[in-house]
């Protein structure tokens, strides 16, 4: 008997077991990849003191429901990311506004070091060595040990109790195919999280998607959401 | 203080697209460096490589062709050309930390003379972002920088020490200032080309670190 992954005709029943003070993986960069459905389904549900991981999380994009728009709701106690400010340093984000009132607690993780906390939490790793931060502030209170004559840090690995992630077909084993950069930190989140819902935009029949371009294997995946736009 | 006219951003990403060469994977960062994509050929004789996993991508599209999934690591629309890949975040920093990306163009607050980059915190800012910048610091080959040569009210950002959070340290090789262009050596910052019109005591005069000046120093022309 193959395994099939319940599929959900509405975002609010496919979060609706999120609790308050969860961690919560929100994927994506920039527009493509990011699980916006997911994002305006939890923000309605208002689940509040959450931990979020993220590429970027400062929320000043009103018209893109991503990580920050949690942020920017009030829903958020910390945030893991790399992008806690806009890129425009002249804008303040949510998150300075709200880490300066003392209402969120912030850490600015190095991208690459990000998602590869994240592999390491998806694949059983204890954590890695690496280069990235070394003589910079994102080495410090971290341990610290010479290979090849050169400095690593010790980072350790992130999992969290969702992901929420975004695909542009599933079918109904959970198999995911992306569309162009929506891949992004999709594959990665979706192996890091004890239930991962996967909002895309076509669910079809076991069989209807080419093996060779599955990027993320159905094991990963728990819950389908179908999307209502694109 | 001088009021003679400095290198456009055009001229900048001109002069420092000619660095480039056939072969190469680059990965261009986020504002002025994302400039230099519009000097370089796109015949794939160069490889551009994005953190989000879009690696081989081209010009920006005409109005109208926009694809809403085809964009590079400043949220901008990008092209694909033939031959183009798409990866995962996790896999586009293998490229990176693995050392398979060649030049990394990143903007700048700070450099110091021994190669240390400051970019991604900005005074009196609480928050910063460090993006993918930190990784290709120590990940590229090589880190080339493109940034205006003083802040707004007329500071040096070519400085002895940096002031502000460092992004990397010893990690810059080459730095393009709207004043010229400098090489950072083992001896410190060395001037290649100049703006024209300005002399080398003149660009000193705006250096906190100690300037070299080539013994062929050229202009920097378009």
């Amino acid at each position: 008997m193959i395994s099939l992954k319940p599929v959900y005709s509405s975002a609010d029943q496919a979060v609706a077991d999120i609790f308050e003070g969860a961690t919560i993986m929100v994927a994506g960069f920039a527009r493509p990849g990011v699980p916006q459905e997911l994002v305006k389904a939890l923000i309605r549900k208002g689940v509040g003191k959450l931990t979020v991981i993220a590429n970027a999380a400062h929320g000043t994009r009103e018209d893109l429901a991503d990580a920050g728009r949690l942020v920017a709701a009030g829903l958020v106690r910390k945030v893991i990311t790399s992008f806690p400010a806009p890129t425009r340093a002249s804008v303040e984000g949510y998150p300075e506004k709200l880490y300066r009132q003392g209402k969120l607690e912030v850490e600015t993780v190095p991208q690459g070091t990000l998602s590869e906390r994240i592999r390491a939490g998806g694949i059983g790793l204890g954590g890695f060595w690496v280069r990235t931060g070394v003589g910079t502030v994102f080495e410090e209170g971290k341990e610290k040990r010479l290979f090849n004559g050169q400095e690593h840090i010790l980072e350790r690995p992130l999992r969290a109790d969702f992901a929420l992630l975004r695909a542009r077909v599933a079918d109904a084993l959970g198999n995911l195919v992306y569309d162009k950069a929506q891949r992004n930190f999709n594959p990665t989140m979706a192996m890091a999280a004890a239930v991962t819902i996967v909002e895309v935009d076509e669910v079809v029949e076991p069989g209807g998607l080419d093996s060779e371009s599955i990027a993320t294997p159905g094991i990963f995946i728990d819950r389908i959401v179908k999307a209502q736009s694109g | 203080m001088s009021e003679k006219e400095r290198l456009s951003r055009e001229l900048m990403a001109l002069r420092l697209a000619r660095e480039l060469k056939p072969g190469m994977v680059v990965n261009l960062g986020i504002g002025m460096p994302t400039l230099v994509s519009d000097y370089i050929p796109h015949d794939g004789s160069l490889v551009l490589h994005s953190e989000n996993g879009v690696i081989g991508f081209g010009p920006t599209p005409r109005e109208g062709e926009e694809d809403p999934n085809l964009v590079n690591a400043g949220g901008g629309f990008i092209t694909l050309l033939p031959g183009g890949a798409f990866v995962s975040h996790a896999d586009a920093f293998a490229m990176i930390r693995g050392g398979h990306v060649d030049v990394a163009v990143l903007g700048g607050l700070q450099v110091s003379e021994q190669g240390d980059l400051a970019n991604w915190l900005v005074p009196p800012r609480a928050l910063g972002s460090p993006g993918g910048a930190v990784d290709l610091c120590v990940g590229a080959k090589q880190v080339f920088v493109v940034m205006e040569h003083t802040t707004r009210d007329g500071k040096p950002r070519l400085v002895s020490r940096c002031t502000y959070s460092l992004t990397g340290a010893r990690c810059v090789s080459l730095v393009m200032t709207d004043l010229g262009l400098f090489q950072v050596t083992p001896q410190g910052f060395l001037l290649r080309e100049i703006a024209p019109g300005w002399t080398a005591a003149e660009v000193r005069s705006l250096t906190e670190a100690p300037l070299a000046v080539g013994p062929e120093l050229v202009e920097v022309r378009a």
